[in-house]
């Protein structure tokens, strides 16, 4: 009820229609402190245009990424980043944290 | 997420009514449920909390892993009356969240120079109060002291079931409001609304200390359960 959003599942409808292949990405998950609480989006085109965010900037590039695969093959796929994972080293959560994220194709 | 579902979506949020999407993270399946369908659901209980929270989150149902994101309307806050409590109330509640806006016909008062960048209207509540469309996601307090102004703003929250409806006076004050507002029509279920004395009692004196009792209130009925209310009141 209090979470401002500016309109990027509009944005992300838009795209759709104009053609576009278009991903989403849902945080579901969240331990210790993580920048964006579960539920918040992150939307995703073909070109690799993206608005909104999982995290305070930290590992959207990674989602993008990964979010290109999913539009390509329209399976779902869930992503984790935090410090105990690998991948933090390359992309982690600078506060700490750990999140799960969600990325699944439009359409 | 299909598409037909992400327009669901956006057409429900556009209409500021709440909607909760049900995802089964494992398969990808996905469903939207509305506002008038959560009681009927399988998942009522869950899902009357979460959206009582404003919160997302898991859930394990039949060994299947759902992930509920709520999509709930921005809270909106309307306050009747630019006078001194207001000028401490508009940042508290844009600092938690809402879209504020103040009303108050005497121009003395709604002047922008006491009301930097928040969205005033100095026109009486019958002209300024329709346009807002306000709903059930609204905060109203009526705060000017004055019947004339207060008393149709008042009668207006009912109409539009604000989830919080809140007017400044003592109860000698109030009692006598709640004559008048009678004689316009309005129900006993309609007064007892009316949290009246305003606020939480923290033996508030200041303007920014009624203004912070008034948002504690406000907290209170927004995110507890119904039978906690009373007891919080």
């Amino acid at each position: 009820m209090l979470d401002r959003d500016e309109d990027i599942l509009k944005a992300a409808e838009d795209w759709q229609k104009a053609g576009h292949g278009v991903a989403l990405a849902t945080v579901v998950e969240t331990w210790g402190s993580a920048p964006r609480p579960a539920g918040s989006n992150l939307v995703i085109n073909d070109d690799g245009t993206f608005l909104g965010s999982v995290s305070g900037g930290c590992v959207e590039g990674a989602v993008v990424a990964e979010a290109m695969d999913v539009i390509e093959s329209g399976k779902p796929k869930m992503l984790e980043f935090g410090v105990a994972d690998e991948t933090a080293w390359n992309v982690g959560l600078s506060c700490g944290g750990t999140i799960r994220v969600f990325v699944e194709k439009v359409g | 997420m299909k598409l037909a579902t992400l327009k669901e979506l956006n057409t429900e949020r556009a209409a500021r009514r709440p909607v909760i999407l049900v995802t089964d993270t494992a398969s990808g399946e996905q469903r939207l449920v509305k506002a008038t369908d959560f009681a009927a659901d399988p998942l009522s209980a869950e899902l009357s909390k979460q959206l009582r929270m404003g919160k997302s989150g898991n859930v394990e149902v039949g060994g299947k892993k759902l992930f509920l994101n709520v999509y709930a309307p921005t809270a909106r806050m309307v306050i009747v009356g630019a006078v001194h409590i207001s000028q401490a109330l508009v940042p508290l509640a844009r600092s938690l969240g809402y879209d504020v806006t103040v009303v108050d016909p005497r121009t003395a008062f709604a002047s922008p120079e006491r009301f930097p960048d928040v969205p005033l209207i100095a026109e009486w509540p019958d002209v300024a109060l329709p346009p807002l469309n306000i709903d059930h996601y609204t905060a109203f307090v009526a705060l000017t002291h004055d019947p004339k102004i207060d008393d149709p703003a008042l009668l207006h929250a009912f109409a539009r079931d604000c989830f919080y409806i809140g007017a400044l006076g003592s109860r000698k004050t109030h009692a006598k409001r709640a004559e008048r507002l009678k004689a316009h029509g309005a129900t006993d279920a309609d007064i007892a609304r009316i949290h009246a004395p305003i606020g939480l009692s923290i033996g508030a004196v200041s303007p920014s200390e009624i203004a912070v009792s008034i948002m504690a209130e406000i907290t209170a009925t927004l995110r507890l359960p119904k039978e906690h209310k009373e007891a919080a009141a």
